[in-house]
């Protein structure tokens, strides 16, 4: 046996497409998800551009319904996950060891297995297009449209599998942050002393955990009903299409607060740091971000209001979800307090949290009009919703990303994003996204329902169409002065040292960037903003002069293959579950293999 | 330059500015499909709902963001090396903003409640009740007290409760008329249901608002609000049998509706051949002002394009796909044929 | 070159075994969809055969069965924990038997169901739900038999991996095979003596 393990060497590449390939550090993680994650924005970009080209015009015969249905599903699906959940992904690679004091995470190569999975998971779910019909039923695949009578092809197996696949990568790295959260803070390091993102990448990866098996569920019984005859969703055996949706939104639900929860955590590091202020108020917000965890298990149904529960039902669900609006409000006045008697730099960083309290002020009001279930009969299915939902998702989750990105791109790079273009950056996106978005609002009272591929020309809603196809083409542009700037920095951006912004927490204790071990020695932590107190005190060494001594003696886990090859195995069995059972068992033999080289390599080679 | 004073003014007149404009601009009852334009009882409570929360919001907003924009603007650093006072939190601050939000919350919540009941059944009980059978993509209208069947067109009496029954063989479709009342879906193996009543006279736009298939956004309807006069000289008609047809024209016609397949998908009262139930009964398809679930008027030039084409005006419809003029060479019709058949068809009235 | 630090944890848990609770919190949610979707259509087929198909006192054997191979999993942990590898061999080599003799009985009962009374998944809703739930069961059982055999295998050859850490590798199996007993406990309560007594067929 271990002749057999040791016929298989440990990889050592030091430098190019190998090292990455079977790297375990974090830090390379982060990046991975962080530059794939960009791509498929872009993608998912591009699926908007053509759908608003096509609506800019009634009457449009730009892309047939057929194409259409496509774009919208694959639009909102690459988004939400190939985009905004791996973006988030990125940050919580990056950061949460650096912020809590630790090397690495808990489990290194579960840690790059996640990534991969992601990668293939998407890799197959894109692929549809090229393969003779992508998704078209949406992203929310109401049954019983996706039964292979209403929806026939295999694009409705690419969406089980698909998102079945990505969900085993979201639960892996959940359950790697937990953990890593939970069990590895450094000494000193009490919960109520961590940072804010580190409690809200805690509670966004409880509410993966328990989110992502209710949908798991669904797709099982999508995929047993279209392959194998099954009668979960099928109204002549005398089921209930309304099951589905049931069982979509209790994890859709959850799902929302697993897109916003992380963008919250980064405002709230990013918002102290430039007023030179702690977060106001930090018990309060920790809870409030529990308690939405909580609270968003128990309004699923406000996405059902028109389906005919019943005014009961109805009502409860609305009072569940007005009352949700609490803890949020509550987290925007204390970001406000935050600020309040502060010294407010206005960085491109700081621009865009600020933009994210406005929008999602917006976004989170227009959430409560929902909410109002005998309104929301009126606004349901409409624009009204689109306008809602990208002003929580984009001016929400999408602000706070870039406001990370400007804030912890030294950290990751020694380098800083150029100032200057990101304020333009930054005007652009917040005004494109207005233009874009607002109307929307206007459209939905106007009665525009949603995914229609076209609208006729007597409605009065030309005007407001164009503005906003206007407006993302805007947002189009915005991308691309923000693209300039990453790779223009990157070459040649401005070194920024370990502590660029006279930060408050332990990342920037370190220098940019950090090396391999990430801490020569791993702090005690006597109090939060540990790292801002010691420099009030003048006790902290400089963390540049840090790099005058080296790591020798840290023991890291090593880099493998492993989590690659299994990946892969994984890939093969899920476009096996598409397109041959023999391939699947193909597939399932090489997981299972790597499963047991996984489970006999020791975390860290005998000889590192 | 920028005094507190100032910052205090311009800020919140600005934000009033932004959202009186964009709130002109965004009324606009005239259109067809707008929820501002309530036409009935049902619509006009949810109308009501949603302007209360409408200012309460715009409120909120303005106090909140002006808050923002005034804490950014004056908070700013001056670069005279200011070092804020650490402050970490305030009690009494923590909960008035949880207390207050609260309240406003459980005011609201009140109307909601009450008004769900109210949109859920009609108060004083039902005047009449039509059965909506939604398909890919077409409406099946009936009324079971008097034994109407009509397609895409529903007529209703002016100041009637009208109870909405819902059904489908098919897929989930919803049933949005937003002028008289907010959307019930259409669920597959059981019935839903809502009630709306038009209190003025006139014709309401409608629309499917559930993602049905390919030609969802070509599934459209009409709902003509009648006096209780005409209503019943309408009910009248539509339970008659077909017109006969008269000219040579619209003879050819009829027989062509045979010949080419027709009637294997549509029901003609009075022409026992006619009795496919797939697609909407026609009997009466000259009398109503759309064709083809309410996409184009039901003008002589359009039901020729429709007959001509049915695909180039609702891509992904059933009619071509299965309709044997469309699918089979030796079937398919030519000009003089489209002509006798819009002629026979606009003669059903 | 000497370690620069011990390998601590913030709540002296063991990484691994936290994860594993985690990890068997998500099947929670996992089997409790299944449950819920089979409640939910519980009497609700339009045809063919129900719940009276159900042999209670063969299935009583079967779970018996299971709940025995959870005690012998207890004996194999507390074995090795001891460093006792032959009695270890014995007891899991049992549990395995015993779980595969499980999975022995719920083959037949598919298999009874299927020729005999003609129920099939794609019959109606009743078989729907209870081959999916009750398979993705089977399914888990026979992972969990798969798992055994292999720490029978690493008690010949890698003795050290089962043993050390108080023998958390056996421990993350012992907890993984008590979860899935309990959810046969769930299940067999639910479809069998409840629902039986509900349909009024028991």
């Amino acid at each position: 046996m271990a002749s057999i393990a040791s016929a298989f060497s440990r990889p050592k590449y030091p430098v190019g497409i190998w090292n990455w390939a079977t790297t375990i550090d974090h830090k390379k993680i982060g990046a991975l998800y962080g530059i794939t994650a960009f791509i498929f924005f872009l993608i998912g970009g591009l699926e908007a551009l053509i759908m608003r080209a096509q609506l800019a015009r009634p009457e449009h015969a730009m892309v047939t319904p057929e194409v259409f249905s496509q774009l919208f599903t694959m639009h909102a699906l690459t988004m939400i996950f190939l985009g905004v959940m791996p973006l988030s992904a990125a940050f919580f690679n990056l950061i949460v060891p650096l912020m809590i004091g630790a090397r690495d995470v808990a489990f290194p190569r579960l840690n790059a297995f996640s990534y991969w999975v992601y990668l293939f998971g998407a890799i197959l779910l894109q692929s549809g297009w090229l393969l003779g019909g992508s998704p078209n039923s949406g992203w929310f695949a109401y049954a019983p449209l996706t039964a292979t009578s209403f929806s026939p092809g295999s694009g409705m197996e690419f969406y089980a599998v698909g998102l079945g696949v990505l969900g085993v990568s979201s639960l892996a790295a959940a359950f790697n942050f937990i953990v890593t959260i939970i069990n590895m803070r450094a000494p000193g390091m009490t919960l109520m002393r961590m940072p804010v993102f580190i409690w809200m990448t805690l509670i966004t990866s409880f509410l993966l955990v328990t989110a992502f098996p209710v949908i798991t569920v669904g797709l099982v019984e999508l995929y047993f009903d279209r392959v194998f005859d099954f009668n979960f969703f099928n109204t002549q055996a005398g089921a209930d299409p309304i099951l589905w949706q049931h069982l979509f939104w209790v994890f859709g639900h959850p799902e929302v607060y697993i897109l916003i929860l992380p963008a919250m955590g980064i405002v709230s590091e990013v918002l102290p740091t430039f007023s030179k202020k702690p977060l106001f108020g930090y018990p309060v917000v920790v809870l409030s971000g529990i308690t939405i965890g909580f609270m968003g298990w128990a309004v699923w149904s406000h996405h059902m209001f028109t389906v005919g529960m019943g005014p009961v039902t109805n009502s409860v669900f609305a009072l569940t979800t007005m009352f949700i609006a609490v803890p949020t409000g509550v987290k925007i006045f204390n970001w406000i307090a935050t600020m309040w008697g502060g010294s407010i730099s206005m960085t491109t960083s700081m621009l865009f949290s600020i933009g994210f309290i406005f929008m999602f002020i917006i976004g989170g009001l227009s959430g409560v009009m929902h909410s109002i279930a005998p309104s929301d009969a009126q606004q349901q299915d409409t624009y009204f919703i689109v306008a809602h939902l990208h002003y929580v998702l984009f001016g929400g989750s999408i602000l706070a990303v870039f406001s990370g990105i400007y804030y912890w791109f030294p950290k990751a790079t020694g380098k800083l994003l150029n100032e200057s273009i990101g304020k333009i950056h930054f005007w652009l996106t917040i005004v494109g996204f207005n233009i874009a978005f607002f109307p929307m609002h206007f459209l939905g009272m106007d009665g525009m329902p949603r995914r229609q591929a076209t609208y006729a020309a007597d409605m009065g809603w030309d005007l407001w169409n164009m503005v906003s196809t206007i407006g993302a083409f805007m947002i189009a542009l915005s991308t691309l002065v923000f693209m300039h700037n990453f790779f223009r920095s990157l070459k040649k951006g401005e070194p920024s040292g370990g502590d660029p912004w006279d930060g408050r927490t332990l990342e920037w204790a370190i220098p940019s960037p950090p090396p391999e071990y990430n801490f020569v020695t791993i702090p005690t932590v006597t109090a939060r903003d540990h790292f801002w107190e010691e420099k009030q005190l003048n006790i902290n060494t400089p963390s540049d002069a840090l790099e005058e001594e080296d790591g020798h003696g840290i023991h890291m886990p090593s880099p493998s293959y492993i989590p690659l090859v299994t990946a892969l195995g994984l890939a093969v069995f899920g476009y096996g579950l598409i397109y041959s059972f023999a391939m699947a068992g193909v597939g399932a033999f090489v997981t299972v293999v790597g499963i047991y080289a996984w489970a006999m390599e020791p975390a860290t080679a005998p000889e590192d | 330059m920028f005094t507190n004073r100032l910052v205090k003014l311009i800020v919140p007149i600005t934000l009033l500015c932004v959202l009186g404009i964009s709130s002109l601009i965004g009324c606009t009852p005239d259109h067809p499909m707008s929820t501002f334009d309530a036409k009935g009882p049902v619509a006009e409570r949810q109308l009501s709902l949603f302007m209360m929360i409408l200012w309460i919001a715009t409120a909120v907003f303005v106090v909140v963001g002006g808050g923002l924009l005034y804490t950014i603007i004056r908070f700013r650093d001056k670069g005279d090396g200011f070092k804020p006072e650490q402050t970490h939190g305030n009690t009494k601050l923590e909960i008035t903003w949880t207390v207050i939000p609260s309240i406003m919350l459980a005011v609201v919540a009140v109307p909601t409640v009450i008004s769900q009941f109210y949109i859920s059944s009609p108060p004083d009980g039902e005047d009449i009740r039509i059965n909506v059978d939604a398909n890919q993509w077409w409406w099946e209208i009936e009324y079971p007290e008097s034994g109407v069947v009509t397609a895409n067109e529903i007529h209703v009496p002016v100041g009637k409760a009208v109870g909405v029954y819902l059904t489908s063989p098919d897929v989930l479709h919803s049933f949005w008329v937003p002028k008289l009342a907010g959307k019930m879906d259409i669920v597959p193996g059981k019935t839903t249901y809502m009630w709306f009543q038009a209190d003025e006279v006139g014709n309401y736009h409608g629309q499917c608002a559930e993602f049905c298939g390919e030609s969802h956004a070509y599934m459209r309807f009409r709902v003509i609000v009648d006096t209780e006069e005409d209503f019943a000289i309408w009910q009248q008609s539509q339970l008659a049998d077909a017109k006969t047809p008269d000219s040579d024209q619209e003879k050819q016609g009829a027989t062509l509706f045979i010949t080419k397949g027709c009637i294997a998908c549509h029901s003609i009262k009075g022409v026992p051949a006619a009795a496919g139930i797939i697609g909407p009964d026609l009997t009466h398809v000259g009398s109503r002002g759309t064709l083809a679930a309410g996409i184009m008027d039901m003008t002589e030039q359009n039901l020729s394009d429709w007959l001509e084409d049915p695909n180039k005006s609702k891509p992904g419809n059933i009619m071509s796909k299965q309709g044997i003029a469309y699918t089979n060479e030796a079937m398919a019709l030519t000009s003089g044929d489209i002509s006798n058949l819009v002629a026979y068809l606009r003669a059903l009235k | 070159m000497e370690h620069k630090e011990e390998h601590t944890t913030t709540t002296g848990i063991d990484n691994r075994k936290m994860m594993i609770w985690v990890f068997l919190g998500s099947e929670c949610m996992f089997f409790g969809s299944l449950i819920a979707t089979y409640l939910i259509y519980f009497g609700r087929s339009l045809s063919g055969p129900g719940l009276e198909i159900l042999d209670i006192p063969t299935t009583s054997v079967s779970t018996f069965v299971l709940l025995m191979s959870s005690f012998m999993m207890v004996m194999a942990y507390s074995s090795i924990a001891k460093g006792d590898v032959k009695k270890f061999r014995v007891w899991i080599m049992c549990t395995a038997i015993l779980g595969a003799t499980f999975l022995g009985f719920q083959y037949y009962e598919f298999t009874e169901f299927a020729h005999h009374y003609h129920l099939t998944p794609q019959t109606n809703l009743f078989g729907t739900t209870f081959f999916t739930l009750t398979g993705f069961h089977g399914a888990h059982v026979t992972v969990g038999v798969i798992w055994l055999i292999t720490l029978f295998g690493y008690s010949f050859y890698r003795k050290e991996d089962l043993i050390r850490d108080d023998a958390l590798n056996v421990d993350f199996l012992a907890l993984y095979w008590h979860f899935v007993d309990v959810v046969w406990i769930v299940i067999f309560t639910v479809v069998y003596l409840i629902g039986v007594r509900a349909a009024g067929v028991g």
